[in-house]
């Protein structure tokens, strides 16, 4: 198991034909990904060839999932038209969709998941996130996949490259899932959606949680922890040095007056029995004597 | 992207937003045209992103135009909180009888925009939340519904709004969101709303925070960047398309890809770095994803252009970025620089094309650069070297 992808996801990419997504394409077919197809509204019809795998365009997604019965969609469209290329996932039922695409206008993307909520057959990850990689089944985005293996660990962060150091810190002992749910301001997938799943997740048996400067996810999170998750939970937050005022790179890694730093979060975390670490490496090593390894 | 006073009023004007004549000035002799011209007595406001600035002296009454260039002229200049009165707002003055507050966010927490209005205007709205919660209504509105009048009604009655006002309130909360949702802003904060004596509902004050993703379709908004208060190495790494912040005093330069990993950087550095006697990293820079050599070259030359630092920590996790490029920056900016470059780099590489990356720096040889295997092992190295 895993969670929210595994080696049944059948997957398209809108915006395929773009040179991030025809890059990030032979990517993921290049991990063992079921890649079915593409979306590029006006290009329906044409087939791309990609590493010997002919992918069909579509206009739409409905035409997508009726054709090939895909149940993931990746989102590598330009900031300009990202809203209506999700909107028109969610019009077309796509149970998963994950949103790497940076730079979205926040109007945006509280709009898509306000829509994805009145619709309710959605679950939205992202934007401005990495995806997520069950390692040997499946990979959505643009995790590298040689990093790790498949393995007993989740892990859940806000940062892509983060994530790939901490996959790299404990590639020994590998990944059930390990999902990049973004560092905007908004996004359709939080800590908490993750935390339950891998809870809920017979193959996960040790949890890593990385945040961020910024918002109040991380204490919600140890709220959820203290009440739901009963697996061991190591955590990460990286920002203590961020001054208040200044945006850290991420649209939603700031520290305004009082709230959204890091010390604030990390108190949270440990007051649910998070184990917190004071770099990835620390955070690493608390993982290794939780598992034994 | 904050914007000053001014600059807010005007976008509230542009959407229909009842406000004041104002106008805004660099020297105390523009102050003294703009009070001729509005006439009788006016506000002399210093306009700085901070609050607090009426206790800090930075707001002055003024009873004719030769007093708002005596005030202008004080006012200029002066030191709020660190940062410096380059302008000031010229405002009619009003006789007011009443205040009150209303904004208009992005709440994070629940994924949503939020409306907060009370009649507890004019003073510090988190303070209210905390002493006096029932004076502050705290409606949710979704980016799919709105604020139509009918819902701005509602949301004015919630609040206890006098009912002889209520209808005028509504309609500038309607107009306000027009503001909020057409310019693209994360908040629209009015405080004070206020009653004049005649009876006028006018936005006195307001904050507008711009959401910078929504650049490319918002041509109006370069126009509202404040040039002259930026740092000149963000500037120049603003031209250069980098994600740079500058932290002020510190010897240790900062260069990474991705976000989490660059703050997570900064971090590991701050601790390493109390070891050598507090030396902490100068700056956030974050290079991106699949970065080029070109973009490690600008970013180089950037933080070597920096007096503050000592030296520089180059830490790549190579996802979709590749090593190899990264270390190709790093010979490229090292040569472009020449006899320029004269502090030393320690370079931790790991991931995509690893190896290559590690072979191309060995073989460059250059003497002010290191290699280091660990995150860990390099942040103290580079401390290390900054203490020297």
């Amino acid at each position: 198991m895993s969670i929210f992808i595994n080696s049944t996801s059948k997957v398209i990419v809108q915006g395929m034909t773009g040179s991030e997504g025809t890059k990030h394409t032979r990517r993921m077919l290049a991990s063992g990904t079921q890649v079915v197809g593409g979306v590029t509204p006006g290009k329906g019809g044409q087939s791309v060839e990609i590493d010997g795998h002919q992918l069909p365009v579509f206009n739409t997604v409905a035409e997508a999932i009726a054709a090939t019965g895909a149940n993931v969609s990746v989102v590598f469209v330009p900031p300009k038209f990202a809203k209506a290329a999700v909107i028109d996932a969610i019009d077309a039922k796509m149970p998963l969709v994950v949103v790497i695409t940076e730079g979205i206008p926040v109007h945006d993307s509280a709009y898509f998941y306000a829509y994805s909520l009145h619709k309710g057959t959605t679950q939205i990850i992202g934007p401005n996130c990495p995806g997520l990689i069950s390692p040997e089944q499946s990979n959505v985005g643009i995790i590298p996949a040689d990093i790790t293996k498949r393995g007993p660990i989740g892990l859940v962060s806000k940062s892509g490259t983060l994530t790939y150091q901490m996959m790299y810190e404990l590639r020994d002992i590998g990944f059930s899932t390990a999902v990049g749910i973004g560092g905007d301001p908004v996004i359709g997938t939080t800590h908490i959606d993750c935390l339950k799943a891998f809870q809920d997740d017979p193959e996960t048996t040790a949890i890593v949680m990385i945040g961020e400067i910024g918002g109040d996810a991380e204490e919600r999170a140890a709220a959820f922890i203290a009440e739901y998750v009963t697996k061991p939970v190591v955590g990460y937050v990286a920002g203590f040095t961020a001054p208040e005022g200044k945006t850290m790179g991420h649209a939603g890694a700031i520290v305004s007056g009082s709230s959204g730093t890091a010390q604030a979060k990390k108190d949270a975390l440990e007051a649910a029995g998070v184990k917190v670490g004071q770099t990835p490496s620390e955070t690493a090593r608390l993982m290794r004597a939780i598992l034994g390894r | 992207m904050d914007l000053f006073e001014y600059q807010a009023r005007d976008l509230f004007e542009k959407h229909g937003v009842p406000v004041l004549a104002g106008a805004v000035a660099t020297t105390d002799d523009e102050a003294f045209k703009a009070a001729s011209v509005m006439g009788g007595k006016v506000v002399v406001k210093a306009q700085v992103k901070v609050g607090g600035r009426g206790k800090a002296g930075g707001v002055k009454l003024a009873v004719d135009a030769d007093d708002a260039k005596a005030k202008a002229g004080a006012i200029l200049g002066m030191d709020i909180k660190g940062h410096t009165v380059h302008q000031v707002m010229i405002a009619q003055a009003a006789p007011i009888v009443d205040e009150y507050y209303i904004s208009i966010l992005l709440d994070r927490s629940n994924r949503t925009f939020l409306v907060m209005a009370s009649v507890a205007g004019g003073m510090d709205i988190e303070e209210v939340a905390h002493t006096a919660p029932e004076k502050l209504a705290k409606v949710p509105v979704t980016a799919v519904d709105g604020i139509s009048q009918a819902k701005a009604k509602e949301i004015i009655a919630q609040a206890k709004f006098p009912v002889d006002i209520a209808d005028q309130v509504a309609d500038v909360l309607v107009k306000l969101w027009e503001t909020f949702q057409s310019e693209d802003a994360t908040l629209v904060e009015v405080n004070p709303l206020v009653k004049t004596e005649d009876g006028r509902i006018i936005a006195l004050d307001g904050k507008v925070t711009l959401d910078e993703n929504a650049e490319f379709r918002q041509p109006g908004h370069a126009a509202l960047v404040d040039h002259a208060s930026a740092n000149a190495l963000e500037a120049a790494a603003k031209e250069k398309g980098l994600n740079y912040v500058k932290l002020e005093n510190h010897p240790v330069g900062i260069i990474g890809n991705g976000a989490g990993l660059v703050m997570s950087t900064l971090d590991v550095v701050a601790y390493a770095g109390e070891k050598f006697g507090g030396m902490r990293p100068a700056n956030f820079l974050d290079i991106g994803g699949g970065a080029s050599a070109q973009v490690m070259a600008d970013g180089l030359s950037i933080i070597l252009g920096d007096p503050d630092v000592k030296s520089v920590f180059v830490n790549v996790f190579g996802g979709i970025t590749a090593c190899d490029a990264v270390a190709n920056g790093i010979v490229q900016a090292l040569e472009l620089l020449g006899a320029k470059a004269t502090k030393p780099i320690v370079v931790r590489l790991d991931g995509n094309n690893v190896l290559e990356g590690r072979a191309i720096l060995t073989a460059a040889n250059h003497p002010l650069v290191e290699q280091a295997e660990t995150m860990d092992g390099a942040a103290s190295r580079a401390a290390e070297l900054a203490a020297k």
